[in-house]
């Protein structure tokens, strides 16, 4: 093992703030959006599922390519100077978790949706009182939503090289470090900072589905 | 007290400068040269070095779009071509090794016997022995080609050459994994020896496997936001008697030779616009 590990250390918490962030910005605009489209009745809503549904398999490379271009000094946001930084990896990934936490919702809503509203308009509520109700009544499977994209956004490593670039104290992450130390012939680091990587996925689930399962 | 200040001074130019963002190939990356010798001038100028380490031809592709401020890269055509597009300023020879014909030590091909690069490159064609190629856009990658076309052959899409896609460590894992042959530039193969089954059969002098690397700044006028100073100062950094002796010693101890041979910005083979 050459890696030092407070090296690994500082990989693995760059990652988690990453895949955090990452997962906090695709929870901002998913979660309404499932919820939503989870109310609507059927023909108001295949047309989106049909695309988040397909958005789950997004590649994280073409992603990554498209973000390259985007954010290189020679595309339309260049003068904002963001390729090969961390904002740039959590952009990205926020792309590839959004699918995932918007479609997991709508499905999860989509089942609850009209007991829901026919118990809260009876009870003479507003049309947004349903939506609420609905997002609490489905915060157990929206645990999964969340935990389905961070997991998309901490696993990925196409579009954290391409837009993140592996720098040493600076974007290197636990999935392109392994990519580097397994090119370097060091397979023993890229077995362990595997397993740290899988570490701090299995700890971030634990404490969603804990949140997820508190009265 | 007047350390502490110094200190204090010290840590805030550390800060404040703006960071180098180096485009460098994964030979002197992976190799661990560049985390050996760009902290000293970090500590000296303040200026931190974001290093991305790709193959030369992307490393010439993030510059050439404004993406990073200087390159390391070993291809003298390709930089050639950067710096006749108006894309590269202030070239630098730094350092050079020789690329290495790595093969597994039963050598089927007979590659130890050859009498040059192009006559060990023909055996390995006539013997049809497995052949890993990088299939990139690598300074190495280039170098192969350049030797298959001089030697007047084309291996494409022969059943026994590969494409592997990948980066110089990766390569010499799958060569070795295929029992296969590959071309190496020196410094990633003593550094994955003993990592990696694979025997140097050609590693001798011959002015078609000079492997030499250059430096230069992205041109400022064609990219304003590129950090020309930062660029220009490790420019001649690299190029100090004394870095350059550490170019040369690096892990010489480990390898009894120079993974890396300082050039003093002396050229081995020209490289002009």
């Amino acid at each position: 093992m050459t890696l030092a590990w407070a090296e690994v250390g500082e990989i693995a918490a760059r990652s988690l703030g990453v895949a955090g962030a990452a997962t906090l910005l695709a929870a901002l605009f998913g979660l309404p959006l499932g919820v939503w489209l989870g109310s609507r009745p059927r023909r108001g809503r295949m047309g989106a599922q049909v695309v988040l549904y397909a958005g789950m398999g997004l590649p994280p490379v073409v992603v990554g390519l498209l973000f390259y271009f985007l954010l290189s000094r020679s595309g339309p946001l260049g003068g904002l100077g963001l390729l090969f930084t961390p904002l740039a990896m959590v952009l990205a990934e926020a792309v590839l978790a959004f699918p995932m936490i918007a479609g997991f919702t709508l499905a999860a809503v989509r089942v609850r949706a009209e007991g829901v509203r026919r118990l809260v308009r009876g009870l003479g509520g507003t049309e947004r009182q349903v939506l609420a109700t609905l997002l609490w009544e489905s915060r157990r499977p929206i645990t999964a939503a969340l935990a389905a994209g961070f997991g998309a956004a901490i696993s990925e490593v196409g579009a954290a090289t391409i837009v993140g670039g592996d720098i040493r104290f600076h974007t290197r992450v636990l999935t392109t470090a392994v990519v580097l130390e397994t090119r370097k012939g060091e397979l023993e680091s890229a077995l362990a900072l595997g397993a740290v990587l899988l570490g701090v996925t299995l700890v971030v689930t634990a404490v969603l589905v804990v949140w997820g399962e508190r009265r | 007290m007047k350390k502490l200040i110094a200190l204090g001074l010290l840590l805030t130019a550390a800060l404040a400068a703006a960071p180098l963002r180096l485009a460098t190939t994964t030979s002197v990356n992976d190799s661990g040269l560049l985390e050996a010798i760009l902290p000293g001038f970090t500590r000296e100028t303040g200026v931190p070095v974001q290093v991305i380490a790709v193959g030369t031809g992307q490393a010439l592709a993030i510059a050439g779009r404004g993406d990073a401020d200087a390159v390391l890269v070993h291809a003298p055509d390709l930089e050639a071509r950067f710096l006749r597009e108006g894309k590269g300023v202030a070239h630098a020879c730094i350092a050079y090794n020789n690329f290495v014909i790595a093969g597994p030590a039963a050598d089927p091909a007979a590659v130890g016997a050859a009498a040059d690069a192009l006559d060990a490159m023909r055996r390995i064609f006539a013997a049809g022995a497995t052949f890993v190629s990088r299939g990139d856009n690598s300074g190495t990658y280039h170098r192969e080609q350049a030797l298959w076309r001089a030697a007047g052959l084309d291996p494409a899409g022969r059943p026994w050459y590969l494409e592997s896609g990948s980066g110089m460590g990766a390569t010499l894992t799958l060569a070795a994994e295929k029992r296969a042959y590959t071309l190496t530039d020196l410094g990633t193969f003593l550094f994955m020896q003993g990592k990696v089954d694979l025997a140097a059969l050609f590693d001798r002098p011959d002015p078609r496997m000079l492997n030499q690397y250059g430096y230069m700044a992205v041109n400022p006028e064609r990219f304003p936001g590129a950090n020309r100073e930062a660029a220009y100062a490790l420019r001649a950094y690299l190029l100090r008697p004394d870095v350059q002796q550490q170019i040369g010693a690096y892990l010489k101890d480990r390898f009894g030779r120079s993974l890396f041979s300082p050039l003093y910005g002396r050229c081995k083979v020209e490289v002009s616009p």
